[in-house]
């Protein structure tokens, strides 16, 4: 059947792998997005920068300190996620009683800031970093040759999607988030401190990104824009899920990064915009998202 | 000997549990409180009567700090409580129990009931919860709004005993329920105050506020306009029908 269409189960899979590590991503720095906007009600456009700091981090941590990708798997999304809690006591906390315009385009200008700076000092041709001798390698699964790279980030994506989402939808800290992104106000009035449970919310979005960034760092080019480009691609992941849903964010950026991988063997030249695409449909069909609450 | 025990029995008698004075709230600009003044001794059962629009729940939310452009004093458990947050309100032990009840429909009845934190010992434990309201625990894993307004209700009330707050704000507790279940919450109410909690109980339904309160005070257009007695209620049942338009 797959030679009838001139495609071999070698093509088939690596591109379906290669969807599944987009998808990794995708649901990755969906999830973050869902969740901050869940609680803080602000779309945080810094997450791609704040993503592309993790792999910074990384880097830097092995370039100056000679600490190694392990050390990096857990100091990354420390390092990162609190400078987004200073992040958001110094300047987000402020705009929460202003129209959610402002947390846009104040996120907006830190990411410009962010990559800009990091532009100026290490400019834009990407940074070297190599697979942990630990994941080089692969294994030869007969119908494909699967990288142990590969198959690491799609396992810690995994485990740290649907860790979160169990976090939230079943436990009490959770019960917690949930009731205070519900109504803050009762939440507060409960004795239970809303405003710690924010910052704490934006921090951990802000470390999941990091930690993408972490894995990103072996295999994508390590420079100032590597955020920028796919952020754009993640807003559509997000559009399409529903925003502020913890599970149609993480089905939506698997699933997503899958549609790509098989638009990529079946029809290349729709592979760039097919997201943006099934957004479109989303949007004209179920403006709220797949997964989206309606008010 | 005798002065202490004295002064034990002032502290806890004559020392009103809450005292309100001059409290005034505003809603951003509009300005709905006008100075109301009352004051509940521990182990009181106080209603808060008037029409609608009259500033009853808006007072519920100046006392818990929901309602946070407010001035004048309240004094609570001898703590001036007007410049601090709602979370250290409720620390201080007083339980809210909003008029739309407040149940939150991403949490199932158990997350509901278990969601307030306890802020002092002496709370009910779960099984004297259920035993009130024994309706919760067969629902404890459904979605906490997809319960009757009555059950809702009584969640609201049960999810606030466990704290251990003694000062308890309940807002129309019987609006909108069936008459078996506002005699259900009634003897709930008298049962509390017999346990001792102090409750301050906003109500349209003076029939069911004269059964379970000692005192009323007559709020309108944000002030507090009376005070009446629940002994001399039917003595003023003419003047009381006049403020309430009934
Ligand atoms: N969120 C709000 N913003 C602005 N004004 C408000 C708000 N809530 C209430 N008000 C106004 O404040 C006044 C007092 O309202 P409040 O809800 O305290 O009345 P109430 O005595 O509880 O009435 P009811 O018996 O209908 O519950 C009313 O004039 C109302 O229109
Ligand atoms: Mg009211």
């Amino acid at each position: 059947m797959f030679e009838l269409l001139g495609i071999t189960p070698q093509a088939l899979f690596g591109q379906l792998l290669l969807g599944l590590i987009n998808g990794s991503f995708y649901a990755m720095l969906s999830l973050g997005l869902a969740i901050i906007f869940g609680l803080l009600n602000i779309i945080n456009f810094t997450h791609g920068a704040q993503y592309m700091l993790g792999a910074f981090v990384t880097w830097a941590l092995l370039h100056y300190f000679g600490l190694s990708y392990w050390w990096a798997l857990p100091l990354a999304p420390l390092i990162v996620g609190a400078s987004g809690i200073v992040i958001e006591k110094l300047f987000i906390s402020r705009l929460y009683h202003l129209d959610h315009l402002y947390g846009l385009l104040l996120t907006f200008g830190l990411a410009l800031i962010i990559q800009g700076v990091l532009r100026n000092n290490f400019g834009i041709s990407g940074l070297p970093y190599s697979i942990p001798p630990q994941l080089s390698g692969g294994q030869n699964l007969g119908f494909m040759f699967l990288p142990n790279y590969r198959a690491w980030i799609i396992l810690v994506s995994v485990i740290v999607c649907f860790g979160t989402w169990f976090v939230i939808e079943k436990t009490r800290l959770g019960a917690y988030l949930r009731a205070a992104t519900e109504n803050p106000t009762l939440t507060g009035a409960f004795g239970l401190n809303v405003p710690l449970m924010i910052t704490l919310t934006y921090g951990f979005g802000v470390a999941l990104a990091a930690l993408a960034g972490v894995l990103a760092a072996p295999i994508y080019s390590l420079n100032p824009n590597m955020g920028a480009e796919l952020i754009i691609v993640v807003f559509a992941v997000v559009v399409i899920g529903g925003m502020g849903s913890i599970l149609g964010a993480i089905v939506t950026g698997f699933g997503l990064g899958l549609v790509e991988g098989l638009t990529r063997v079946f029809y290349p030249e729709g592979s760039a915009v097919v997201i943006f695409v099934i957004m479109a449909i989303v949007l004209l069909i179920k403006p709220a998202g797949l997964f989206g609450r309606t008010a | 000997m005798a002065e202490a025990a004295l002064k034990v029995q002032g502290t806890d008698v004559a020392t009103p549990l809450l005292k309100v004075s001059n409290l005034e709230g505003w809603y951003g600009e509009s300005h709905v409180l006008h100075g109301i003044d009352f004051e509940v001794r521990p182990g009181e059962v106080v209603t808060l009567l008037g029409r609608n629009g009259a500033g009853k729940t808006t007072t519920m939310k100046a006392l818990m700090g929901i309602l946070t452009k407010r001035k004048g004093s309240v004094v609570f458990d001898g703590h001036e409580t007007i410049g601090l947050p709602a979370r250290a309100i409720a620390k201080l032990g007083m339980g809210y129990v909003p008029e739309e009840r407040g149940i939150f429909s991403s949490l199932s009845v158990e997350e509901n009931l278990m969601l307030p934190p306890r802020v002092k010992p002496g709370g009910l434990s779960l099984d004297q919860i259920f035993e009130l309201f024994p309706n919760i625990k067969e629902r404890l894993s459904s979605q906490g709004t997809k319960l009757s307004g009555g059950e809702q209700q009584m969640l609201a009330i049960g999810r606030i005993l466990r704290t251990g707050a003694n000062l308890l704000l309940l807002d129309e507790p019987t609006e909108g329920l069936a008459p078996v279940i506002v005699q259900q919450i009634g003897a709930t109410i008298a049962r509390l105050k017999a346990e001792g909690f102090t409750i301050v109980l906003v109500e349209q339904n003076f029939h069911f506020a004269s059964s379970v309160a000692d005192r009323h005070y007559v709020v309108e257009q944000g002030k507090v306009i009376d005070t009446i007695q629940n002994a001399e209620l039917e003595a003023n049942i003419d003047k009381l029908h006049a403020y309430l338009g009934v």
